[in-house]
């Protein structure tokens, strides 16, 4: 295999959708749709990758593309050597995917049995299925679910059984669509902190396609987001709120109503009652800011809230615009 | 060899997938037994209404009563075991349409094998028996004289009959990569063409004939190879070696069928709906 390329490597890969609009009885009018308007990126092997942008900007159908679902209509898209669109069914077992919001797992039948139809299905030699098996149950706490009805399962808990069905064969890399979409933060937290793991121990490549800055922040050093089926950032996350002068914010919930609070690495946005809004930026840690909060101000309560991507993206292309 | 592979591959996949289906409907054991049940009640109700209709007539275009039931045995029980084998085929707009058919492309099975086993249901298994059934009392009443060809012909025409019906069910599938609400279109062909089949060729216009004989071939599920049985004349004055041609014709519609699933999905991965 062509390590020298990258273990995921994409070289000005596009695709074009056609899009057939009715604009009257029989009539359509056929518009043609860059869903994903040639991007060219290499991931390394143990990579741990964040892919992030708007809805629509063409996040999907890159996943899509990498996966082998869909055929890329201009490019050179290589994973692991292996053409996706070509060899489909060679790839999948060397690669695994989670689909945030479609499960795998059977419905109505008890978790393990999904279990046991990707150890038949994958060919997945029995001892390394044991151990696999036991691996995740026992870091993703799946021990008491394996009996139970996959419907009678919480979001979360399906999440880290789904998540856990993908990764029985050892794929070499884990493609994951909005893993953390709709669970509680114990749920989140029990996903990121084993996404952490499996890439440091099991060198498995991770790319995640997210909402949630959060998830990012703990998991990826490296970012890339899609806008407008174009990649528009490439790197660290610092370097994102930079490039977005993104600002996070920490809502303080004082013990009654004060006058605005005076800090030298942030501003107060909002003030209503005894509850304040600070910003600050987003690439400073928001510790020495709590810490001086505390010893200065009798504090009830603490929060700190993400900028989104969205905000962030806006700012960036605002930037552009002006420089 | 290569397509050897794959299709050894595409069975072991649908054993899998089907026994994970049996599996899950045994959760509802009741309703198993209920609506196993009631298919089997549905599919009577269909030969009463013809029985009903004898006591009127004494034969239908010639036809009598134990003539139609063969018919009707033949193409019930050759549609009944294509339905229980792909019969939720008809499902694959729903899952071109939600998206789930993408959680099948990323599995190391052929996609066509994981479709066709999708909600494999024992069920159906109710509209087979019905038909044999049907088909075992019309065999009691006919005065048939036997010859070994003949009882040959009996297998060869049930599984070329079944292949028919299997290349339509697939061909309805691929056309639902194009029009994702098309499934009453499919239905129109598959549970349209069993009952078509119930009733003698003699009953229907001459186009019709024609158009189930050279254009969707489901004559040759029952009508040809049963004329031979029966020794009534063949449909549009066919010639006698057609009565044997079934399973030809069953692979070439399912080559077409294959050929039909490949355009069907490579569209689909190309443009993603």
């Amino acid at each position: 295999m062509a390590d020298g390329e990258g273990f995921i490597a994409l070289e000005k890969v596009g695709k074009v959708f056609e899009v057939r609009k009715k604009t009257g009885f029989l009539k359509r009018e056929r518009r043609e749709v860059r869903a994903v308007d040639s991007i060219s990126f290499t991931v390394a092997r143990g990579e741990m990758v964040g892919y992030i942008g708007p809805n629509g900007a063409g996040k999907s159908t890159t996943i899509k593309m990498l996966t082998g679902i869909l055929t890329p209509t201009s490019g050179r898209l290589r994973v692991a050597g292996i053409d996706p669109s070509r060899e489909r069914t060679r790839l999948a077992s060397r690669i695994g995917v989670v689909f945030g919001q479609r499960t795998t797992l059977w419905w109505d039948l008890p978790l393990t049995d999904s279990y046991r139809l990707a150890h038949r299905m994958y060919r997945i030699p029995d001892a390394r299925y044991r151990e696999n098996l036991a691996r995740c149950v026992e870091l993703l706490e799946l021990g008491d679910l394996l009996d139970v009805p996959v419907r009678q399962l919480s979001l979360g808990q399906r999440m880290r059984g789904d998540i856990a069905a993908a990764l029985l064969h050892d794929p070499e890399v884990l493609y994951l669509d909005e893993p953390t979409i709709g669970l509680d933060v114990v749920s989140k937290a029990k996903v990121r902190g084993f996404l952490k793991e499996l890439n440091a121990e099991r060198g498995t490549t991770v790319m995640l396609t997210t909402h949630d800055l959060t998830d990012i922040e703990q998991l990826c050093s490296r970012v890339m987001v899609i806008d407008h089926g174009r990649l528009v950032y490439d790197g660290s996350l610092t370097g994102l709120h930079a490039a977005g002068e993104g600002e996070r914010t920490l809502v303080v919930d004082l013990e009654r109503e004060l006058p605005p609070i005076e800090v030298p690495s942030a501003r107060v946005v909002r003030v209503e009652g005894p509850r304040q809004w600070l910003a600050f930026p987003a690439g400073q840690s928001a510790a020495p800011l709590v810490a001086h909060l505390a010893a200065a101000y009798p504090l009830v309560d603490l929060s700190v809230r993400e900028p989104d991507i969205e905000a962030v993206i806006a700012k960036m292309y605002a930037e552009k615009a002006v420089s | 060899m290569a397509e050897y592979g794959r299709v050894r591959e595409g069975v072991r996949a649908y054993g899998l997938i089907a026994g994970m289906w049996v599996r899950s409907t045994m959760v509802y054991r009741a309703s198993f037994v209920m609506t196993t049940f009631g298919n089997f009640a549905a599919t009577f109700f269909d030969f009463v209404a013809i029985m009903l209709m004898f006591s009127r007539v004494d034969s239908l275009a010639g036809w009598s009563l134990p003539e139609v039931a063969f018919l009707y045995g033949l193409s019930a029980v050759a549609f009944g075991m294509a339905d229980l084998l792909i019969g939720s085929m008809d499902r694959l707009g729903r899952r071109v349409r939600d998206g789930t058919l993408d959680t099948l492309l990323v599995r190391p099975a052929p996609v066509l094998a994981q479709v066709a086993a999708d909600r494999f249901a024992l069920r159906r298994l109710g509209r087979v028996t019905q038909g044999a059934l049907v088909l075992g009392w019309s065999l009691s009443r006919l005065e048939v004289a036997w010859t070994p060809l003949k009882l040959l012909l009996m297998p060869v025409m049930v599984a070329g009959g079944c292949g028919i019906f299997c290349a339509v069910f697939v061909a309805g599938a691929a056309f639902q990569f194009l029009a994702q609400d098309a499934s009453e279109v499919q239905n129109a062909f598959t549970y349209g063409g069993t009952t078509l089949l119930q009733y003698p060729p003699a009953v229907f216009t001459e186009e019709l004939v024609r158009g189930v004989t050279f254009v969707l071939p489901l004559a040759f599920v029952n009508w040809v190879p049963a004329a031979y049985v029966l020794g009534r004349p063949y449909p549009l004055g066919l010639p006698g070696w057609t009565a044997f041609v079934s399973p030809l014709v069953a692979l070439a519609c399912c080559a077409l069928a294959g050929l039909a699933w490949r355009a069907g999905l490579r569209s689909y991965r190309s443009t993603g709906s």
